[in-house]
C-alpha cells in the first residue's frame, strides 16, 4: 500500500521534533500541519494536541517524527527518535528525516504489527500551507453533502483542504507567545491592524441596524393598502424602475441583516451584491455629476421636444406616403384614407400633448435625475420608461394595426371553412363539416371577397407599424439587458479570481520534482484556479431576467397573425 | 526515460516520451509537430496578398493597416488557444490521473481526476471525418451508481496518435491501475 505524506512546504527548513497532523486511515495518508520542536514535554504536547482537537474538531494526533540534522551526530538522535514512537504510540509512526543540505529526505514506518509483508512506498506531497488554508475548493456543495453522510464518500483532496482549513486556529496564534514549546507551521503575520478598518468594524454594527429599520419602513410603505388599488398597481407593475427599485430594496436587506452567512457560497452571495452594489451607485454618482455640470439638463430638455417633434413630422410624412401609391401599390382608396386620416389626428393629439408638457419638462428631469444616485441601473430603467412615454403613440398605432389585422385574418379563416362547406365545433375543438344554405353561403362569399380585397391596405399599415414598434423594443430590450448585467455579474468573485487566484480552486495540479533512486517520490502539490467562465456560472446573482418570452417561431407566427407583441415578461409573471 | 516516434491520424510524426519515476507514477508526454515556418508564411502571404488586391481596387490603406492588426491578432489567438504544443498524462498510482495541454504561447491547462473516480482506462474507436480512429479515454465512476459511467474523458485529444502508440500508453496505465486493485 502506499503511504501519502502531505507536507507543508514551509516547514522544510524546521528543526528537528515530532510531526503533528491528521492521520486519514482510508485513503492510508497523513496530512502534516506543524512540527513541534525539541526540547518539550510529553504530556503536555498530549494536552495541547487534545486542547486542539476540541477547538478545531479534526483528530490530531503525533505522526512521527522529523529530524533535520545539520552535523553527523546521527547514532544517539536516531535511537532517541525510535524510543519516541514508545511515549506517542501511534499506528504507523512516521519517521522522516533531512540529511544536510539535501533536497532528497528518508522516510521510513514503524509498525508493531506489519500488516503487508512488502515493501511500502512513500509518496512525499508539498503544499503550500497558507494557500491550501485560504482556498475553497469546488464545487463547495458536494463537498460539505458528502462529507455530511459519511467520510469515505468525501473526495481524497477534499479531506485534506478540510483539515488544513479546519486547522486555522493552529496558525493564527502569536508568533512571539510562548507556549509551552516551539511549533513551526505557516505563520501569519499576525493580524494586520489598521484604525480605519476597525472603526469600520464598530460602524457597521448601528449603520446595519439602522439601514434594517429604514428598509423596513420602506417595505411597510410599499405594502400598504392605499398603493393596492387599481390603477397604481397596475402603473407599479409597467414601470421597470419600479420592478429595479424592488430588486435594489430586495438586495439592501439581505446586505443589512444581521444574521451571519452559513456557508462560503451565502457569503460570497453578500460580497458580489455588496460589490455590485457599490459599484452600480458610484457608475449612477459619476453620471449624476456629469448631468448637472454646466447646465446639461437644460440641454437636454431643449432637445429632448424637438427630437419628440421631428418624430412625430417624420411619422406624418409616412402616413401621407402610405395614403397615397406606397411603393407603387395601390390601395384601397376610400379605407386607405380613413386609416391615415385617424392616424394623422392621433399624431397632431400627441404633438399637443408633447406642447403641453413642454414647460415642465425640465423640471421633471431634474427631479429624475436625481434618482441616479441610487444608482446606474435605476437611472437606466427610468431612462427605458422615458423611452416607452414618448414613443406611446407607436404603440398606440402597432395595437390598432394588430386589431385590425387581427380581426380581418380570424374573419378569412373562419369565412375560408365556409368557403369548403366547414366549420369550427367549439365544443369537440376540431374542424368539422357542415351543410349551409344558398343565402348563407353567399353572403359569406360576399364578406370572404371584401375583406380579402381590404387585407393589403390594412397589412400594409400593419407591416409599418410593427417594424417600428420593433425597433422601440429593441432599444428598450437592450437597457434592460445592460440592467440586468449590472445586477448579476458576480464582481467580487471575478476580482477574487483575478488577484488571488487560489482562494477559488476548482482542483490542484502536481509537480514531478526531481527524483533519486532509493528516495520517496516527491511532488508539488499546487492549486489549480477555476476557469472565468465558471466562477461566473457559479456565482452568478439570481437574475429577475427579462428573457423574451417566446421563441422566434412563435414570436414570427404571432407576428404574422396579428397577436399582440409585449417586449419582455418577468420570470415571477410568468407563472401566473 | 524513454522515446518513441510514432504517427498521428493524420500522417504527422508525433513524439512520445515515458518517463517512469517509481513504480507507480509515470507520465506520457505526447508531442506534436512544431508550428511550421512555412504554413505560417504561407497563410500570412495569402492574407497581404488578398489585401494589397483590395487596397489597389478600392484605393483605400485602412485595408492595408487592418491586414497587419488581423494577422498579429489571428497568431497571438492561435498560439495562445488553439496551438497545442505537448499533451502529458501523469499517472500516480494512489492519487490520480493529471492531464496537461501546454499551448505554443507557454499556457497550461490541468485536470486533475482523482483516482476514486477513475473507473477504468480504455481504448475506444470513433468516427472522425470520413474515417474511424481509436483513442484512449478515462471512464469516470458514477457516485450513484456502483458499475455505471458517469462521463468519458478523451485523452490526446489535439495530437490523435495512432493506435501503436496508443496501446503503449494503454499497457502502462493497465500497470498501475491493476496496482491499484491489490
Amino acid at each position: 500500500m502506499v503511504l501519502k505524506v502531505f507536507f507543508p512546504s514551509c516547514c522544510a527548513t524546521a528543526e528537528s521534533g515530532l510531526l503533528i497532523g491528521r492521520w486519514i486511515p482510508e485513503q492510508n495518508s497523513a496530512v502534516v500541519l506543524a512540527v513541534v520542536h525539541f526540547p518539550f514535554i510529553p504530556g503536555q504536547v498530549k494536552q495541547y494536541l487534545s486542547e486542539v482537537q476540541r477547538v478545531t474538531q479534526i483528530n490530531m494526533c503525533v505522526l512521527g517524527s522529523w529530524s533535520n540534522s545539520k552535523q553527523e551526530k546521527e547514532e544517539v538522535l536516531d535511537k532517541f527518535l525510535e524510543d519516541l514512537s514508545t511515549i506517542f504510540s501511534h499506528e504507523p509512526w512516521i519517521q522522516l528525516s533531512k540529511e544536510r543540505d539535501s533536497k532528497f529526505w528518508s522516510c521510513c514506518i514503524f509498525q508493531k504489527y506489519p500488516s503487508s509483508p512488502k515493501e511500502d512506498e512513500f509518496i512525499l506531497v508539498y503544499y503550500d500551507q497558507r494557500k491550501v488554508m485560504l482556498s475553497q475548493l469546488h464545487p463547495t456543495d458536494n463537498l460539505t453533502t458528502s462529507a455530511d453522510h459519511k467520510g469515505n464518500d468525501a473526495s481524497k483532496l477534499g479531506a485534506v483542504f478540510d483539515t488544513v482549513a479546519k486547522s486555522k486556529v493552529l496558525f493564527m496564534t502569536d508568533r512571539y507567545d510562548d507556549g509551552p514549546f516551539k511549533l513551526t507551521h505557516w505563520q501569519s503575520e499576525g493580524v494586520e491592524a489598521s484604525i480605519i478598518v476597525e472603526l469600520m468594524k464598530q460602524a457597521s454594527v448601528p449603520v446595519c441596524m439602522l439601514l434594517t429599520f429604514l428598509l423596513s419602513l420602506v417595505s411597510s410603505v410599499c405594502k400598504s393598502r392605499v398603493l393596492k388599488f387599481w390603477p397604481l398597481s397596475f402603473i407599479w407593475s409597467k414601470l421597470s424602475t419600479c420592478e429595479q427599485l424592488g430588486h435594489r430594496l430586495e438586495h439592501l436587506q439581505i446586505i443589512s441583516s444581521n444574521r451571519k452567512a452559513q456557508n462560503q457560497t451565502q457569503l460570497m452571495r453578500k460580497a458580489n451584491i455588496c460589490v455590485s452594489l457599490l459599484i452600480d451607485m458610484a457608475l449612477g454618482i459619476l453620471l449624476m455629476s456629469w448631468l448637472y455640470r454646466e447646465n446639461r439638463i437644460g440641454q437636454l430638455a431643449d432637445t429632448l421636444i424637438p427630437v419628440a417633434d421631428h418624430i412625430a413630422k417624420e411619422l406624418q410624412d409616412l402616413l401621407q406616403w402610405l395614403m397615397g401609391v406606397p411603393a407603387g401599390l395601390k390601395m384601397n382608396r376610400a379605407l386607405d384614407q380613413v386609416l391615415g386620416r385617424f392616424f394623422l389626428y392621433h399624431i397632431h393629439l400627441w404633438i399637443s400633448y408633447i406642447h403641453l408638457m413642454s414647460p415642465f419638462i425640465e423640471m421633471i428631469l431634474w427631479y429624475v435625475g436625481l434618482s441616479a444616485c441610487l444608482g446606474l441601473t435605476v437611472a437606466l430603467s427610468i431612462l427605458s420608461d422615458i423611452i416607452a412615454l414618448l414613443t406611446f403613440h407607436i404603440y398606440c398605432f402597432y395595437v390598432y394595426g394588430a386589431r385590425l389585422y387581427c380581426l380581418k385574418i380570424y374573419g378569412l379563416s373562419s369565412l375560408w371553412r365556409l368557403f369548403r362547406g366547414k366549420k369550427w365545433n367549439v365544443l369537440r375543438q376540431r374542424v368539422d363539416s357542415c351543410s349551409y344554405d344558398l343565402d348563407q353561403l353567399f353572403i359569406g362569399t360576399l364578406l370572404f371577397t371584401i375583406l380579402l380585397f381590404l387585407l393589403p391596405t390594412t397589412a400594409l399599415y400593419y407591416l409599418v407599424f410593427t417594424l417600428l414598434r420593433l425597433l422601440v423594443v429593441v432599444v428598450q430590450g437592450l437597457i434592460h439587458l445592460l440592467v440586468d448585467l449590472i445586477d448579476s455579474l458576480p464582481l467580487y468573485s471575478v476580482i477574487l479570481r483575478l488577484c488571488r487566484s487560489y482562494r477559488l480552486a476548482a482542483s490542484v495540479k502536481f509537480r514531478v520534482l526531481e527524483q533519486k533512486a532509493g528516495k520517496p517520490l516527491r511532488l508539488l502539490m499546487q492549486i489549480n484556479p477555476l476557469s472565468y467562465g465558471s466562477v461566473v456560472q457559479t456565482y452568478r446573482l439570481t437574475t429577475y431576467a427579462c428573457y423574451p418570452k417566446d421563441s422566434w417561431s412563435s414570436l414570427c407566427k404571432k407576428l404574422f397573425v396579428g397577436e399582440l407583441i409585449y417586449p419582455w415578461k418577468h420570470k415571477g409573471e410568468k407563472q401566473d | 526515460m524513454e522515446e518513441g516516434v510514432y504517427r498521428a491520424v493524420s500522417g504527422a510524426r508525433i513524439a512520445l516520451q515515458r518517463r517512469q519515476y517509481s513504480a507507480s507514477c509515470r507520465e506520457f508526454s505526447v508531442r506534436c509537430p512544431r508550428l511550421q515556418l512555412r504554413s505560417l508564411s504561407a497563410v500570412t502571404c495569402s492574407v497581404w496578398l488578398a489585401a494589397y488586391g483590395l487596397f489597389v481596387l478600392s484605393q483605400n490603406s485602412m485595408v492595408l493597416s487592418a491586414a497587419i492588426f488581423i494577422t498579429l491578432i489571428g497568431l497571438i489567438v492561435y498560439l495562445h488557444f488553439v496551438k497545442i504544443d505537448q499533451e502529458s498524462l501523469l499517472v500516480i498510482g494512489s492519487l490520480g490521473i493529471q492531464m496537461t495541454s501546454s499551448y505554443a504561447s507557454g499556457k497550461e491547462n490541468t485536470t486533475f481526476i482523482e483516482m476514486s473516480q477513475v473507473k477504468d482506462v480504455v481504448i475506444n474507436e470513433a468516427i472522425y471525418m470520413q474515417k474511424v480512429i481509436y483513442y484512449l479515454c478515462i471512464l469516470l465512476q458514477d457516485p450513484r451508481e456502483p458499475h455505471g459511467v458517469s462521463e468519458v474523458v478523451p485523452l490526446f485529444q489535439s495530437s490523435k496518435p495512432r493506435l501503436d502508440c496508443l496501446v503503449e500508453v494503454y499497457r502502462s496505465c493497465q500497470e498501475i491501475l491493476e496496482q491499484r486493485k491489490t
